[in-house]
């Protein structure tokens, strides 16, 4: 009996010892990555990391997308890992004001981030510090049933009058123009966001979505007034609010639509589900207003550490080699979307390339997106709004309205 | 301790039952009391659910009083709490039905009984796939008849009932098996002195069956309510309140507010959790008055 006590007090003291050995070196992960490629791309990541770093053992956990959005909350206050992935932008706001991210300045001056990363350094910074360092992005634009634009004679609309008779054409011949799912809401976001940058241009917009002007600004109208047109031109696929962005994906597979508004991730699970290059296209979207410069949409994702992480030591060491160019060019190339690093290389996939060069000769200014941008319950009333406008354009007032009162309450 | 233990002795009866209360009494205040007063007093803050609270007093009911959403939803309760009422008479007739003793009657009594043991989610996707505009075996249906096919979910117009119909599933599988076991209880000897009395079909039911399952009523109904104010589960799966927050009910708007993607109001979502808790109270308290007067009464 007493000796049995002695092993078992030893064995628990080992184990103890083992445990916090290991822990030393132990670098915990929580990222949101669950679909087949960013998965990939993480999963190389974090091998190529621990083969540079061998003395650093990496546990990753992976979330699925909705349950993340909430349970980050949870785990950044109670049971902090030492990283974890979220959004540039307003996105996180709430935790860089709450103090649960750490400033992570040193990273970027001693690893010259705020060189090879100037791009994205706005989008990093609240208050003067860097909260996270940033590790992708992709271009936003429309992507379109090639073959189905050639049989009917339609060349890449430019300007809004192409793309309103574009539209035209495809609907006399059956099929229907854009695909969307709003039933999650934000694809409807991305639409407003283009039609407000091409009507009203980036400053605008900014402006907007800052809360500085109204609502019910003449020139918020004249963005709604130009959707309306597509709207009432029955552009949208029916039933939308039903779908989700996925479930709105098999209309365009089908050939019963032809455009999707969409990021280049849309990519990815078209082409698995049958469409081939000669039959996928993707173009900027049209112009508007011909006064106004095209500014374009390309959300930023980033790993922060959050402050009350236990292994900064090593999360650092995790963020410096993220931000590195080689390390930008091949998780990228997994992930299909583009680095930020300005000496990555962008993979000669046809959409990356033409996305890239896209956003290098944007001249207006580049949106994050318009949850990105606006304050979390702007971004839902607003969300919310645009959702009902699509279906029920006769209640503009009255959203507008409401999406006013939103606004008075949230930006204090 | 002499003293202690005299004042113990004179008392036992006083002291004794609360004694034997205590560790339930103490869950209940740590598991319910607690929280509720802990919610009740973040409804009177403005707070994100990480940073500074921030007093404002009446603040979030003045707003929420002046919020479509919430009227919305708050009539979206009623509609539910009225509607899923029919799971009561509904799982009565199917009780009904399937009390009879032919071969195999256990395993279609279990049958009709599976959809309240399979989860809240399972039956949401199951109903949202039935419901889909472009494969759903409703709209299937509705234009093999020459119809025209309708997104319910999609229509603010149908999208409440549409859920409500799917809630209803597990709902009259639950009410129909608490009326099985009233049905077992009922008084074989009463049927018969009612069939000697010329008693038959509805005038049986009503005169002779119905009284004697008052009491599985009593918990069908109080369940129902309940269950219906707390229906989060089916519109969270089915339309995460949409289209444009036309599904939403409190408990939903509430879970939206606090904790949901783009919610960080804490003190308004405790608010809604408020004024939800009042109108829950409202049953729960004519559930424990009844409860009262027929111990008082035996």
């Amino acid at each position: 009996m007493n000796f049995k006590f002695k092993t078992s007090v030893a064995s628990a003291v080992t184990f103890a010892l083992m445990a916090s050995t290991a822990f030393a070196g132990t670098l915990v992960i929580n990222t949101d990555t669950s679909d087949p490629a960013p998965k990939a791309a993480f999963e190389q990541l974090i091998k190529d990391f621990e083969a540079e770093n061998s003395d650093i053992t990496v546990k990753w956990n992976l979330f699925d997308h909705e349950g993340y959005k909430t349970s980050i909350r949870n785990f950044l206050t109670a049971d902090a890992p030492d990283l974890a992935n979220w959004y540039a932008g307003n996105r996180m706001l709430p935790y860089v004001n709450a103090g649960l991210f750490e400033p992570v300045d040193d990273v970027w001056a001693s690893a010259g981030l705020n060189d090879t990363l100037a791009s994205a350094s706005a989008s990093m910074t609240i208050d003067g510090k860097k909260w996270g360092v940033p590790y992708t992005y992709y271009n936003w634009g429309v992507y379109y049933r090639k073959d189905i634009f050639e049989n009917l004679g339609i060349g890449i609309p430019k300007t809004w009058d192409d793309f309103k008779a574009a539209g035209a054409t495809l609907n006399a011949n059956g099929v229907k123009p854009i695909t969307i799912g709003s039933k999650y809401l934000w694809t409807a976001g991305g639409v407003f966001d283009y039609m407000n940058l091409r009507t009203n241009g980036y400053d605008f917009h900014m402006a907007l979505t800052k809360g500085e002007v109204s609502w019910t600004d003449d020139r918020v109208k004249a963005t709604f007034a130009n959707w309306k047109e597509l709207v009432d031109a029955g552009f949208f696929i029916d039933n939308h609010a039903a779908l989700s962005w996925q479930e709105a994906l098999a209309p365009m597979v089908q050939g019963d639509a032809a455009m999707y508004v969409m990021g280049n991730f849309a990519v990815a699970p078209l082409r698995e589900a049958g469409l081939s290059d000669d039959q996928l296209g993707f173009f900027q979207f049209p112009q508007i207003n011909p006064n106004i410069d095209m500014a374009e949409e390309a959300p930023t994702d980033t790993i922060h550490i959050p402050a009350n992480a236990k292994n900064k030591v090593d999360a650092k060491k995790f963020l410096a080699f993220l931000g590195r160019a080689d390390v930008q060019t091949k998780i990228n190339a997994t992930l299909g979307q583009l680095p930020i690093n300005k000496n990555s290389s962008v993979s000669d996939d046809k959409f990356l390339q033409a996305g890239m060069s896209m956003l290098s000769s944007t001249t207006g200014g580049i949106a994050q997106f318009f949850d990105r941008d606006a304050p979390a319950e702007m971004a839902q009333a607003g969300m919310e709004g645009f959702q009902e406008f699509m279906v029920k354009p006769e209640r503009l007032d009255a959203i507008l309205k409401r999406l006013e009162k939103v606004r008075t309450r949230v930006y204090k | 301790m002499i003293n202690m233990n005299s004042y113990f002795k004179k008392n036992k009866l006083k002291i004794a039952p609360w004694l034997f209360m205590a560790p339930g009494l103490l869950m209940f205040i740590t598991y319910v009391i607690w929280p509720i007063a802990g919610s009740i007093n973040i409804s009177f803050y403005d707070w994100d659910g990480l940073g500074e609270k921030t007093w404002i007093g009446m603040g979030n009911y003045v707003e929420l009083f002046d919020d479509e959403a919430f009227y919305k939803s708050l009539k979206n309760n009623f509609i539910w709490l009225i509607l899923y009422m029919l799971a009561v008479p509904i799982g009565l007739f199917m009780a009904l039905f399937l009390n009879q003793s032919v071969r195999g009657i256990r395993i279609y009594k279990s049958m009709f009984f599976f959809p309240f043991v399979i989860s809240q989610v399972v039956v949401g996707l199951v109903f949202s796939w039935f419901y889909d505009p472009n494969f759903g075996l409703l709209n299937i249906v509705i234009e093999f008849f020459g119809g025209t096919g309708i997104a319910i979910l999609a229509d603010e117009r149908y999208v409440t009932y549409g859920i409500i119909a799917a809630g209803l599933w597990p709902q009259t599988a639950y009410c129909m098996i608490l009326y099985l076991t009233g049905l077992n209880a009922v008084d074989s000897e009463q049927i018969e002195a009612g069939r000697l009395d010329n008693a038959k079909g509805w005038k049986m039911l009503w005169y002779i069956i119905l009284p004697q399952l008052k009491p599985a009523t009593f918990i069908a109904i109080v369940v129902t309510v309940i269950g219906a104010l707390r229906s989060f589960d089916m519109v969270s799966i089915m339309t995460a309140g949409g289209p444009w927050g036309s599904s939403r009910v409190l408990a939903y708007y509430m879970y939206e507010k606090s904790f949901s993607e783009y919610g960080f109001r804490m003190g308004y979502g405790a608010a809604i959790a408020v004024i939800l808790f009042l109108i829950m109270m409202v049953y729960i308290t004519f559930f424990l008055l009844k409860m009262y007067r027929d111990e008082k009464a035996n």
